[in-house]
């Protein structure tokens, strides 16, 4: 071992150290202190009961079933939608300039509701204009409203994405006689895409998120299904379930996202 | 001028000393005040305007008649707002009472206290004059094919559930309003309410609202009655039962019911 | 002397207030090498982008065998596939092997599967075993190598290239400007901005000087490097003899 790695081994032991003993003590501060609190008791039997908890998670993971197959279902028509609107937005043809103007009205208009307005609004709104069944469905219209928002946003990400793609590569395509389509298709689009993909995996995590807001307009998704628990048992264990399942996916999925970041910082740097 | 006035003190001190000597003394929030919690916003034919202050409403009208049993004036009763999670939830509560329409239930009971019922509640179906039209009626047979709706934290989504057994899953959702909403959209057929409340809504909320029926609370295995909630292990419990049975047996509940709930009977039973 | 290949009338350009070409005559003969030399920011580079219409003129005229395509409006689409151009920061497409760059365009432009002849000119210039390699993954030699090729496979008459050794580490400027004299040697109309000054000697038809957007002095480069006339182009030779 060289000098310099032994010196640089030793600080490391030490570093290691130091972050181990803090963690420690930090812990055990937690574990000790906080039962001590004189509402503890009543705290953990109302979120932390156990024997509620065996009971609700059979049926909360039945019900995030459902929120998986919304979130499914919504990911392809959002990525179609945002990407049709970043591409409307990124039109230079004249004539198409009406088709720019709604593509910077939709993204601001659809970025600046919040979420559960529009599940609202459209999911109980347009089937009230009189639809009939199965067209007035909450899971159609609640989809809806999620596509809406989420492409707003997917689509300022995608546009960001075609931005920072350097002009000098749209001008090798041009002068090769491409189409300005085929170099959007094949030369900018497909590395703009790749660049944004760390931000589309946090959209995607919050997107996991929000299908939860559909519960307000009827779907019976895991967090409904941990309301109605809570009801019937007068006792918020079923959220903290419902929170461990949620976890369960979106920390590995955060850090997916956060890996593909540093891994696309490190490959630019 | 000085003798009637000295009079009115007296009779305020003798008040005062009348709600001392009662069981409620001591045990409430604030000496001398009586909290009662309601919803908010609170709703008709419970409290009528959202004002619980007025007295009117059934919910309004029993609280301050269970005040005055229990020795407190109508002065002395304050009101404030939760929402179903805050009455549930651990720690320091923030009333005496909780009266919003809630049902006993074994589980419930083991978190909180109820006071004796004060209320049985037939439950009934909301619809729309279109799904009668359609060809929907008051039997069980007729129930199974519609598509239910519920409010998450009231008990009729386990009535639903185990005594229609509807063929499509019911949708659930947070409040009245929303259950309306949905019932209006088309994307229910018929909702699970209280009879008071689906009565009120089916007037007054839902365009063309209609009521299929109620269920006999009589014929129910376990007919839903309203309690009020108390922190569990609550002090108050023993007066607030004890003022209720004396209510019972005085006829004065039957009367508030009949003042504020009259319109209950000559809605059909579900066969 | 033949009708010129590719000619220019009086052609101007500004870029906002700054005037980079300040009218430019020039003809070019089919099968001529012509390089351009001169200071950074005398207007190389903008004239080349001028000749294929990637820089729309402010006037003058760019006739390509006698028809103008710096006509406003004028579709280059078609004329971009006879005139091929290869930059100095290389501009592969870093999401495709060396092959697929050199593919795409004749693919979705000419609407051929040109692989025998893509792959004859990956041999030719002796990169037929880098051809499934990403361009992340080939030296800067190798990259501009595999540029020059994309261009070519479009059989382009005219070959524009801007100052495509100046990127490269010295040790490869060699292996790129040997496929130039390949070029030559093919009887290819080509346009060179060029720091090179030996090279351009040594194979180039002829030399133009450019100095502030104009063409200062212009002859064989025997004459140009031997028996420079102007004071500006004298000056310019002892500065990069340094």
């Amino acid at each position: 071992m060289t000098r310099r790695a032994a010196y640089e081994a030793q600080q490391k032991r030490r570093a290691n150290m130091i972050a181990g003993v803090s963690t420690m003590i930090v812990l055990a501060l937690v574990i000790v202190l906080v039962p001590l609190a004189p509402g503890w008791e009543a705290v953990r039997a109302s979120f932390f009961n156990g024997e509620v908890f065996v009971r609700v998670f059979p049926d909360l993971l039945r019900a995030f079933m459902l929120d998986v197959a919304i979130f499914a279902w919504s990911v392809p028509m959002i990525f179609a939608l945002g990407l049709a609107i970043a591409l409307a937005r990124g039109n230079a043809n004249p004539a198409l300039f009406p088709l720019r103007i709604f593509g910077a009205v939709y993204v601001d208009l659809f970025r600046g509701i919040p979420v559960v307005l529009l599940v609202y609004l459209v999911g109980f709104g347009i089937p009230g204009l009189g639809l009939p069944r199965p067209w007035n469905s909450p899971y159609i219209w609640g989809t809806v409203a999620l596509v809406l928002t989420y492409s707003a946003y997917v689509a300022e990400v995608l546009r960001s994405g075609i931005e920072s793609i350097h002009a000098s590569q749209r001008n090798a395509a041009i002068c090769l006689g491409l189409s300005e389509r085929d170099t959007m298709r094949y030369v900018i689009l497909p590395q703009a895409i790749r660049r944004v993909v760390p931000a589309n995996m946090n959209m995607l995590v919050a997107l996991q998120k929000d299908v939860a807001l559909l519960s307000f307009i009827g779907p019976v998704e895991i967090l409904r299904q941990a309301g109605i628990f809570k009801s019937l048992l007068a006792n918020f264990t079923p959220y903290v379930a419902a929170a461990v399942i949620f976890l369960c996916v979106t920390v590995p999925a955060t850090r997916y996202a956060d890996y593909l970041l540093n891994k696309d910082r490190d490959a630019r740097s | 001028m000085k003798t009637i006035l000295t009079a009115a003190v007296l009779s305020a001190v003798a008040t005062g000393a009348f709600a001392a000597d009662h069981c409620a003394a001591g045990k409430t929030l604030t000496d001398g005040t009586l909290t009662i919690a309601t919803g908010n916003p609170a709703y008709y034919p419970w409290v009528l305007n959202d004002a619980p202050e007025a007295g009117e409403g059934f919910e309004a009208a029993v609280a301050y008649a269970l005040a005055k049993e229990m020795g407190f004036g109508a002065d002395q009763v304050t009101w404030v707002r939760t929402s179903f999670d805050e009455a549930i939830q651990p720690g320091v509560k923030n009333f005496d009472l909780n009266m919003q329409q809630y049902s006993i239930t074994e589980e419930r009971d083991k978190v909180v206290d109820f006071s004796a019922p004060y209320y049985t509640a037939p439950q009934a179906v909301l619809t729309t004059q279109a799904i009668v039209d359609g060809g929907a009626t008051g039997t069980m047979e007729s129930l199974k094919g519609l598509k239910w709706g519920v409010v998450a934290s009231t008990t009729a989504l386990p009535v639903v559930m185990e005594q229609i057994e509807p063929d499509a899953s019911p949708l659930v959702y947070d409040d009245n309003t929303n259950v309306t909403a949905a019932l209006q959209a088309g994307q229910i057929d018929a909702a699970l309410f209280d009879l008071p409340t689906a009565l009120y809504l089916s007037a007054v909320v839902v365009e063309g609202g209609a009521i299929l029926g109620q269920f006999d609370p009589a014929a129910a295995e376990n007919p839903d009655q309203f309690g009020m909630l108390m922190p569990e292990g609550s002090a108050l419990k023993a007066c607030v039962d004890e003022a209720l049975a004396a209510m019972t047996d005085s006829g004065k509940l039957a009367e508030i019911e009949a003042q504020w709930l009259q319109e209950a009977t000559g809605v059909p039973l579900i066969q | 002397m033949p009708d010129p290949r590719l000619s220019l009338r009086g052609v101007t350009k500004s870029f906002d207030d700054v005037q980079v070409l300040r009218g430019i005559d020039m003809d070019i003969a089919p099968g001529e090498m012509v390089c351009l030399i001169g200071a950074s920011g005398s207007g190389k580079s903008t004239l080349l982008r001028c000749m294929n219409g990637l820089e729309p003129v402010d006037d003058g005229e760019v006739l390509l065998d006698g028809v103008d395509i710096a006509e406003p409006g004028f579709d280059l689409g078609p004329i971009r596939q006879r005139i091929g151009i290869v930059f100095q920061s290389f501009n592969l497409f870093p999401h495709m092997t060396a092959y697929d760059n050199v593919a795409l365009a004749p693919r979705r432009v000419l609407g051929e599967e040109a692989r025998e002849r893509i792959e004859a000119l990956f041999a030719r210039f002796g990169l037929a075993d880098h051809m499934r390699k990403y361009p992340d993954q080939l030296s800067g030699g190798q990259q501009q190598r595999v540029a020059v090729i994309r261009a070519l496979a479009m059989r382009p008459q005219t070959m524009l290239l801007d100052e495509i050794t100046s990127a490269l580490d010295p040790e490869l400027v060699g292996e790129v400007l040997d496929v130039l004299r390949r070029l030559r040697d093919d009887g290819m109309t080509m346009v060179l901005a060029t720091h090179e000054m030996s090279f351009a000697r040594e194979v180039a038809d002829r030399v133009v000087f450019m100095d502030q957007g104009v063409v200062a002095e212009e002859g064989t480069p025997e004459r140009i490097f031997s028996d420079p006339q102007r004071a500006r182009t004298q000056q310019f030779l002892r500065s990069v003899a340094r």
